[in-house]
């Protein structure tokens, strides 16, 4: 099996959106061009009402990822794990895709006998290990994000360290919204390496907006630009993933 | 803490019976031993016999678990983790639950055995886990979230056993699972690449945590916190050199370490053992320094004798070519 790359988004934010297109439209649109869409509610001492944590569910459930709503002292560990989860959930999907074009349309994973899915695993595991990564970072900078974000920044550099440890290449870029006079704004181009963070997230200036659609929007756009540059440049497979899932 | 759909929603009573699609053996639940983010373990009945059954929502989660089980199976001999007897699912109110059935390991977690019986069992069960680590790391794979939790005592003979290997990855991939305190990455102190020194730093956090059960957060530069962390506790400082050397990540093997660690015990001399407990420092460490005084005297007489020796050898293969000589 040719290895492609996996397409993620990272959404990292602590409610509910209150400006612009409805994000869970938008979670559903990166689906479509192969892209997942993985959410984490961050709480401090404060609970998220019930609306934001519907409408964190629910980008993640439309745009393929998994959501985790977790207390800020434990955002390292919950931004890598669920990172590396949605990327067993993308590849699983392929796997399964595969299965039933050998085995039927009723075949699945879940349904070979246990000794078979060990051996159909271990593909996956391997995948896992070596597939090529590309994580768009959105961060919630609202005014009641202020405080969090020092932790927000740890969780990123600890999640750099995760994925460096595998044997696949990574890519990271970093947008924030609201960003200065736009909705969103691009911190970080493209870069294997996360680190070059420390000094970027000094810049954050938290403002009262959360236009969670529109940063969505914007990040499929900047996917999509991505991947035309460097369809010229040369002839990837990388629409593999977006077509099998 | 996690709020959302990753710890099992499932709860069995005891006397619910799980019986396996593919297999078709049945167990009768006890009571619950554990639960972790990945599924429960039940102590189970099966024929007679007691068992560990792992139940998890997740097959993933089991499958991977059961080929980690299955390739320790073929490395046979040393009992890394518990044995594996069975795979199977469940189907229960017409959703599917994957499990396996394991060996039940009867015993106490570290952290509770070393506090009722004594830090004397310290050097002991690290030797055994270092062993064991030993074993796992020459066949290609690395324990990852080693933590207290996930080692059990036995009884008779006390033994160390690791029993969630969930966290278990093949050598030069990225860490599948860790706890943030025995993490070297969480540390600032290395990378998550799976190798035997990411499992020795572990090694070092454990016997930290035995000092420190409640563990506690970084602050500023991780190695001078956990420096200070050992500096501070009389009992720590006697292991000072190995646990500085684990955490910098400087062991090449599990053995090495456990060499090193052997060799920081100190055995009192025969003549020392009849002394009671209750005497003085001082006293001891005037005997101490009498032992090495005769040991230094002893080594002297060697040095004499030997130079004696040798001038007698120089002296007769002189007496010989002067002999020649002369003839």
């Amino acid at each position: 099996m040719k290895t492609g790359t996996i397409k993620q988004i990272l959404l990292i934010t602590d409610g509910c959106s209150n400006h612009g297109e409805d994000p869970v439209a938008m979670a559903a649109l990166a689906r479509e061009f192969g892209i997942t869409v993985n959410v984490i509610g961050v709480m401090e001492n404060d609970i998220i009402d019930e609306q934001g944590v519907r409408e964190i569910e629910g980008i993640a459930r439309q745009g393929g990822g998994v959501s985790q709503i977790v207390y800020s002292q434990v955002l390292s560990q919950t931004v890598q794990m669920v990172t590396r989860k949605a990327m067993t959930q993308t590849l699983q999907g392929v796997v399964n895709q595969e299965l039933r074009q050998i085995l039927g349309n009723q075949a699945s994973l879940e349904n070979l006998p246990p000794e078979k899915r060990g051996e159909v695993l271990e593909v996956v595991d391997e995948l896992n290990e070596t597939v090529d990564l590309e994580v768009l970072i959105l961060v919630d900078t609202s005014a009641s994000m202020k405080h969090k974000l020092p932790t927000v920044k740890e969780a990123l550099l600890d999640l750099s360290l995760s994925l460096n440890a595998r044997m696949g290449n990574n890519q990271f870029s970093l947008f924030i919204f609201p960003g200065k006079g736009n909705e969103v704004e691009k911190l970080l181009d493209w870069t294997p390496k996360l680190e070059s963070l420390t000094t970027v997230f000094a810049k954050l200036n938290p403002s009262g907006m959360t236009p969670t659609g529109p940063a969505l929007k914007e990040a499929i756009t900047y996917f999509k630009e991505k991947h035309s540059v460097r369809g010229y440049l040369s002839r990837h497979d990388d629409e593999f993933y977006e077509e099998s899932i | 803490m996690m709020m959302n759909s990753m710890k099992s929603p499932f709860n069995f009573a005891s006397g619910t019976i799980i019986q396996g699609k593919w297999h078709h053996n049945r167990y009768t639940i006890i009571r619950e031993l554990g639960r972790g983010a990945n599924g429960i373990v039940y102590l189970a009945d099966w024929n007679g016999k007691k068992v560990a059954i792992k139940v998890s929502d997740n097959h993933v989660t089991i499958t991977s678990e059961v080929n980690v089980l299955k390739s320790f199976t073929k490395a046979q001999g040393v009992s890394l983790g518990p044995s594996l007897f069975d795979v199977d699912d469940w189907i229960h109110n017409g959703s599917q639950i994957s499990f396996y059935v394991m060996e039940y390991i009867a015993g106490t977690d570290l952290l509770t055995f070393i506090k009722q019986n004594g830090t004397t069992w310290l050097p002991v069960l690290i030797s055994q886990l270092l062993t064991d680590l030993d074993y796992l790391h020459k066949n290609g794979w690395v324990f990852g979230d080693l933590k207290p939790e996930n080692l059990l005592v036995t009884k008779s003979p006390v033994k160390i056993r690791c029993i969630d290997v969930g966290g278990t990855t093949m050598q030069g991939r990225a860490i599948k699972e860790f706890t943030e305190f025995f993490d070297r990455g969480y540390w600032g102190l290395g990378s998550r690449r799976a190798e035997p020194s990411y499992d020795l730093f572990a090694v070092a956090m454990i016997v930290i945590n035995l000092f420190y059960p409640k563990r506690f957060q970084k602050h500023g530069v991780g190695i001078e916190q956990l420096k200070k962390a050992i500096q501070d506790v009389k009992e720590l400082r006697q292991y000072r050199p190995i646990l500085l050397k684990a955490l910098a990540g400087k062991y090449s093997s599990a053995t090495e370490m456990k060499k090193e660690l052997l060799k920081l015990i100190h055995f009192p001399s025969a003549h020392h053992q009849t002394t009671p407990k209750y005497q003085t420092n001082k006293n001891q460490r005037a005997q101490t320094n009498n032992t090495r005084t005769r040991r230094k005297k002893q080594k002297n007489k060697h040095g004499i004798l030997e130079t004696i020796l040798i001038v007698a050898i120089v002296c007769i293969i002189y007496a010989v070519y002067i002999f020649e000589q002369i003839m």
